[in-house]
């Protein structure tokens, strides 16, 4: 005989059905570097039969652990090794045609986004990372599902300049060849310092280098969550209160993820990698971290303070999550993509939240400058210093930050983008004016950081 | 095993043979009633179920397929989860 507490079992089912909990991703991770190979079609085929091979279940299986415990996995999802370190095994190297067999891979095994059309060059591009990054453009447009991110930085070596200028001419450009759905491209595409080989997160996973032959790694959600147990505390409730209510809500999240990752990682037969403990918002009503700082007492995401709330935020969800479950990995703390927030949409909206602010919030956040649209007549090397700024928060602070941000074609601040389902809406954020031209065209690399007289 | 465990949660307007129309389902199914409780809350009747599917010869799916389509019947909302959920989110 064992027993059950029915106020527990209201409280897991209030969460799922109000207030929007939900398992964000599941995503296999898999290793494609026994794909190599000197012919190109013949590593595409490989890639293809590997792909397909592993994942032929995820969906369904993911659907079969959805109605076990009744809670909904918004997204099933693979995350491969870089593709630039593949296709560089072929003599006759196309990018583009390896980012098709990629689309139909995923295509076929009926998940949303595939990561890793990728390369890492924080130090230096190889001739294959540089054809990657050239494909990039082309690679978005002839393909719905892939997702492509590149690492331009890290502490350990500093900022490739070289490729942080190319990537804001890579965005313009994809931005540019998806016009017609508002530059939606470049909402596939992510540039990291510091980035992490396990992230099950799109559009910035991929299977890292150090990682086995394949895992299986689980995004959580629950911003609707932990704004509700913050609105239920009393308004005087001080932040030693506050910061313990987050704890404890982001370990319920936590388990919740982690049963539904060792489920999943048994059925496919594979192990489990890692819990991400990211409170991932949605644009529907209530699943929002800037609801949350409302909750907390700011009065919209942007108001002075709320770099401040967020830091406790995200330090709590990480005190209470890591208790939770025995790996935690990813990227791990509060996202703040503009577009994806129906919190922040609003603020941004009615002009209190800034891109000046969303800069500032990404040095305590767990990415960064994500899902921001900005005018498509922005210079390239304007993208570029925008880049290098969220890249020196990074590497200073040891952390990982991230530039998504999206040029709308032909549109401008007034106007708004829009993408629909998870990746929703935003208004063109202004951008400051002044150039950074002469800065962004010297190249080379900012010199790795001194580890010690840390002020 | 705690993974064959099962907590059917039904809420709705409260009347006659709530609980013999689930347990029929659920005799029918092959799953053995360990616990029942219910309660009034804020006018509306609830009532939690815990079951023991080991035994039966049925899938999850059937199970929960037949119990929500008798929730139906009775124009109640219903839930069927496995137990573990509530032990992991509840217990350290």
């Amino acid at each position: 005989m064992s027993f059950f507490n029915e106020k527990s079992i209201i409280e897991t089912i209030n969460m799922i059905k109000v207030q929007n909990l939900d398992i964000r991703t599941v995503t296999l991770a898999l290793s494609l570097r026994d794909c190599c190979g000197e012919d190109v079609k013949e590593v595409g085929e490989k890639i293809y039969e590997k792909i397909t091979k592993y994942a032929k279940n995820l969906y369904n299986f993911a659907c079969e652990i959805e109605e076990e415990y009744s809670i909904p996995i918004i997204n099933k999802r693979i995350a491969v090794t870089p593709i630039s370190l593949i296709g560089e095994s072929c003599k006759n190297p196309d990018y583009v045609y390896l980012a098709k067999v990629l689309d139909k891979a995923a295509q076929d095994v009926n998940v949303n986004f595939i990561g890793g059309f990728s390369a890492l060059v924080e130090k230096g591009c190889t001739k294959g990372d540089d054809l990657l990054i050239e494909s990039i453009p082309q690679a978005l447009k002839q393909t719905q599902r892939v997702c492509s991110s590149i690492n331009l930085a890290s502490t350990k070596a500093g900022i490739n300049m070289n490729a942080v200028k190319k990537m804001g001419s890579i965005i313009k450009q994809t931005a540019m060849l998806t016009k017609e759905q508002d530059g939606i491209g470049a909402a596939k595409l992510v540039c990291f310092c510091n980035v992490p080989g396990d992230n099950p997160f799109m559009a910035g996973a991929f299977h890292g280098y150090g990682e086995p032959e394949a895992s299986l790694n689980v995004g959580v959600s629950g911003p609707g969550v932990v704004r509700s147990a913050v609105e239920n505390l009393a308004k005087d409730a001080d932040f030693g209160e506050l910061a313990n209510k987050i704890k404890q809500t982001a370990f319920k999240i936590t388990t919740t993820g982690e049963l539904v990752g060792r489920r999943m990682a048994e059925k496919m037969g594979i192990p489990f990698g890692i819990i991400d403990l990211s409170l991932a918002p949605t644009p529907a009503v209530g699943d929002s971290v800037a609801g949350i700082f409302q909750a907390m007492g700011l009065e919209h995401a942007g108001a002075h303070g709320t770099t401040a709330a967020l830091a406790m935020l995200n330090d709590a969800v990480k005190k209470g999550g890591i208790m939770a479950s025995s790996y935690v990995g990813g990227l791990s703390g509060a996202f703040i993509p503009v577009s994806e927030d129906a919190g922040m949409i609003e603020a941004a909206k009615q002009g209190v939240l800034t891109f000046d602010k969303l800069e500032a919030m990404t040095c305590v956040c767990s990415v960064g400058l994500d899902m921001i649209a900005i005018p498509g007549d922005t210079p390239e090397t304007t993208i570029s210093g925008m880049i290098a700024d969220e890249m020196a928060i990074g590497m200073i602070n040891k952390k990982t930050t991230a530039v998504r941000i999206i040029p709308v074609p032909d549109k401008t601040v007034g106007d708004y983008a829009v993408y629909g389902g998870l990746l929703g809406e935003a208004p063109i954020m202004k951008v400051n004016s002044l150039s950074s031209e002469t800065f962004i065209n010297r190249g080379g690399r900012i010199p790795e950081p001194i580890h010690s007289l840390n002020n | 095993m705690s993974e064959d465990k099962i907590i059917v949660t039904i809420s709705g307007k409260d009347g006659v043979g709530i609980v013999a129309e689930i347990a029929t389902v659920l005799a029918k199914y092959e799953v053995n009633i360990e616990d029942i409780k219910q309660t009034i809350m804020q006018g509306c009747f609830m009532m939690f179920l815990l079951g023991d599917i080991s035994k039966s010869k049925y899938s999850f799916k059937e199970i929960k397929e037949a119990v929500c389509a008798s929730g139906q019947k009775l124009g109640m909302e219903i839930w069927m989860q496995k137990k573990e959920i509530f032990d992991k989110m509840h217990t350290i």
